[in-house]
């Protein structure tokens, strides 16, 4: 028998017992959906947060004071008093190395903006010019910190764009005077929305020069250093040569914290991408039972149909022909399952997303791939035997049965 | 060269814990063009003996040549050919696939056999107009009469052009009338050439066979070609 008209034969067949062939579709593409689903929300997570950790910059090293004992991320460091000041200076030595493209000192506190009477708390992240580029920040009005001696800072700032909405409305702020705390900073620039992140919400930041700042909270210490690496394979270096700058600066102690986002994002990299894996498997058991129910469905069929098994025994078909139309019939409904299952799934992480815009829950193409090509191999896979019993059947005793 | 020799035959059943000796010691010549009536009580054998000519079914003993070849020792698929481009069969009851039009049961051998749809489409149209089913083309076997069911599974059987039509009991399931009009159709086939074996508890349709048979617990009782059968009826039992 042609292809054709093997599939043309499988198709009419399974149309013809709609009952059955729904059941199976069903259960086929339940299991593909929830394979599309699951690791849709699994590799969203995934993203969502390797997202935000990329946001924080590129090829990031940063120095935090304090040690660390463990030498990995600890947020506890964030908190730890510090035994010596991490300076302007020590941020300013770790320009001059190979691997290093931008260095940014930081320095943070909370203070007061006032301007025309209206008054508010805000964040003041005291900086350089190499900050902005180096957290993928961007200028939506004016320009970013003027590039200076970073011991003298010149009295500007940069404002987020929920501070300038809320100070100047509609009036243009770039060139204004504003009071921050107790001094008179003019605005130089005005950054765009980005929303509330995993770092800092810069929406409501005030950025200023590092000495005004440090002057302004009075203390000589840095929150973190900032550092840009020249590329990926530059970070691994780089972060010895700054440990090794830093220590030497510090006369022989570690007593700074070197990370680099690298390494934490490749943790939760690996982490959430095994999650989603774990998730996939527990759906692709679904995927297994739809198989074995493609399996009854086709053993019924064969069942049922044995009388007309018979006459295509009489008519001269071969058992290869007879296999093969019983196979195709039992693809066409894994693979009318997959592709409906599949449909579902896309609907379904498309409601997902837009419930929560914020979480990318995008099924990942290695997902959709082992779920459609899973689907397809079990209902395959299942169907062997049925078809198999159904070319095998004693013509004459098939014939009786009718 | 006959076109059916069998010899020796034997066909057991196994029932239980006794054996039933469907065909025992069959030794029979056909040649081709022939139009045979197969008769006698009902167990006698004469649907084993059918299934066995049609290479459905194998003896246990002795020797069955088609065109003077040997097909008891033919592989599955070797028989399968030889249905397919010898052999056309009709059933008693029909045996025509529900889901299919009667255009597409009537091309089901061909669709099997891999012919390509331009042919089969010529060839069922045909058939369609000889057989009187022009108008019928697309209705399902659900939506015809008996006779134009059997016309239909007839048309079938010929599509392929054997050289052996095999009915068991054809007009078993139609009135008289409608009968008589299904073994009009079957003669003018093998008035064409085409060896008919047809299996009849009909005594009339019997007696228009050129040649009758007549079983008895798997043996031939009689043949009309080795000794007159002057009264069938009382024979055929
Ligand atoms: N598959 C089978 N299993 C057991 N016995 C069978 C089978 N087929 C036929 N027989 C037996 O063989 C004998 C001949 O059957 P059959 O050829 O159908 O007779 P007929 O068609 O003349 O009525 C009967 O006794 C029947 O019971
Ligand atoms: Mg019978």
């Amino acid at each position: 028998m042609r292809l054709a008209d093997t599939l043309r034969f499988a198709r009419d067949a399974a149309t013809g017992y709609p009952m059955r062939t729904t059941l199976s579709v069903l259960a086929m593409s339940i299991g593909v959906a929830a394979v599309v689903i699951l690791t849709a929300l699994g590799d969203g997570a995934r993203r969502y947060v390797v997202g935000q950790f990329s946001s924080l910059g590129t090829n990031l090293i940063i120095v935090l004071p304090g040690r660390s004992g463990t030498g990995g991320f600890n947020p506890a460091n964030a908190i730890t008093s510090t035994p010596r000041d991490l300076t302007i200076d020590d941020a300013g030595s770790l320009r001059r190395l190979p691997g290093v493209r931008r260095v940014a000192p930081l320095a943070v506190g909370t203070s007061e903006i006032n301007y025309g009477g209206k008054l508010r708390e805000v964040m003041v992240a005291g900086s350089t010019a190499e900050f902005i580029p180096i957290r993928n920040f961007e200028i939506a009005q004016g320009q970013g910190l003027p590039e200076e001696d970073w011991n003298r800072g010149s009295s500007v700032a940069v404002i987020g764009a929920k501070i300038r909405e809320e100070m100047f409305g509609n009036t243009p702020a770039i060139g204004q005077l504003v009071r921050v705390g107790d001094r008179r900073l003019r605005i130089v620039g005005v950054l765009k929305s980005t929303g509330q992140g995993l770092g800092l919400n810069t929406d409501e930041l005030v950025i200023v020069p590092v000495s005004l700042a440090q002057a302004m909270f009075n203390s000589n210490t840095l929150f973190r250093i900032m550092i840009e690496a020249n590329s990926r394979d530059a970070i691994p270096g780089t972060k010895d040569q700054v440990m090794e700058t830093l220590k030497q600066r510090h006369r022989g102690e570690e007593d700074v914290t070197v990370i680099t986002q690298d390494a934490v994002l490749a943790t939760f990299d690996k982490l959430l991408g095994a999650l989603t894996l774990a998730v996939a498997g527990i759906a692709a058991i679904s995927l297994a039972v739809a198989g074995i129910l493609v399996m009854n469905v086709m053993l019924v069929a064969v069942t049922q149909r044995t009388g007309e098994i018979g006459l295509l025994k009489a008519l001269g078909a071969t058992s290869r022909t007879i296999r093969l139309a019983f196979l195709a019939e039992a693809a066409m409904l894994s693979a009318v399952g997959a592709l409906v299952g599949y449909l579902l799934g896309q609907l379904g992480a498309f409601a997902l997303r837009q419930f929560f815009p914020v979480f990318p829950a995008y099924p990942p193409d290695w997902a959709v791939i082992a779920g459609l090509s899973t689907a397809l191999a079990t209902g395959l896979i299942f169907g062997v035997m049925p078809a198999r019993r159904a070319a095998r059947l004693d013509p004459v005793q098939a014939l009786m049965k009718h | 060269m006959p076109l059916i020799e069998l010899s020796g035959i034997q066909r057991r059943f196994l029932l239980g814990d006794t054996t039933v000796n469907a065909l025992a010691g069959l030794n029979l010549q056909i040649e081709a063009g022939e139009y045979v009536a197969v008769m006698g009580p009902s167990g006698s054998g004469k649907s084993t003996l059918l299934n066995l000519l049609g290479l459905l079914d194998r003896p246990n003993e002795g020797t069955y040549k088609l065109e003077g070849r040997d097909v008891t020792t033919l592989s599955p698929d070797e028989q399968a050919t030889v249905r397919s481009t010898r052999i056309g069969f009709v059933f008693q009851s029909f045996h025509l696939v529900p889901r299919l039009t009667a255009a597409e049961n009537i091309a089901l051998p061909m669709t099997l056999a891999g012919i390509p749809a331009a042919e089969r489409n010529k060839r069922v149209a045909q058939a369609l107009k000889d057989f009187g089913l022009e108008n019928r083309a697309d209705h399902k076997p659900d939506q015809l009469s008996g006779g134009q069911r059997q016309r239909v599974a007839i048309a079938r059987a010929t599509i392929m052009q054997p050289a052996l039509i095999l009915a068991d009991e054809p007009t078993g399931n139609l009135d008289r009338h409608t009968g008589e009009e299904v073994v009009n159709l079957l003669e003018a086939l093998n008035a064409k050439g085409v060896t008919l074996i047809v299996v009849t508890h009909d005594q009339g349709m019997g007696a228009r066979a050129r040649r009758q048979l007549v079983m008895e617990d798997g043996r031939l009782k009689a043949d009309s070609r080795t000794a007159n059968i002057s009264n069938l009826a009382e024979i055929s039992g």
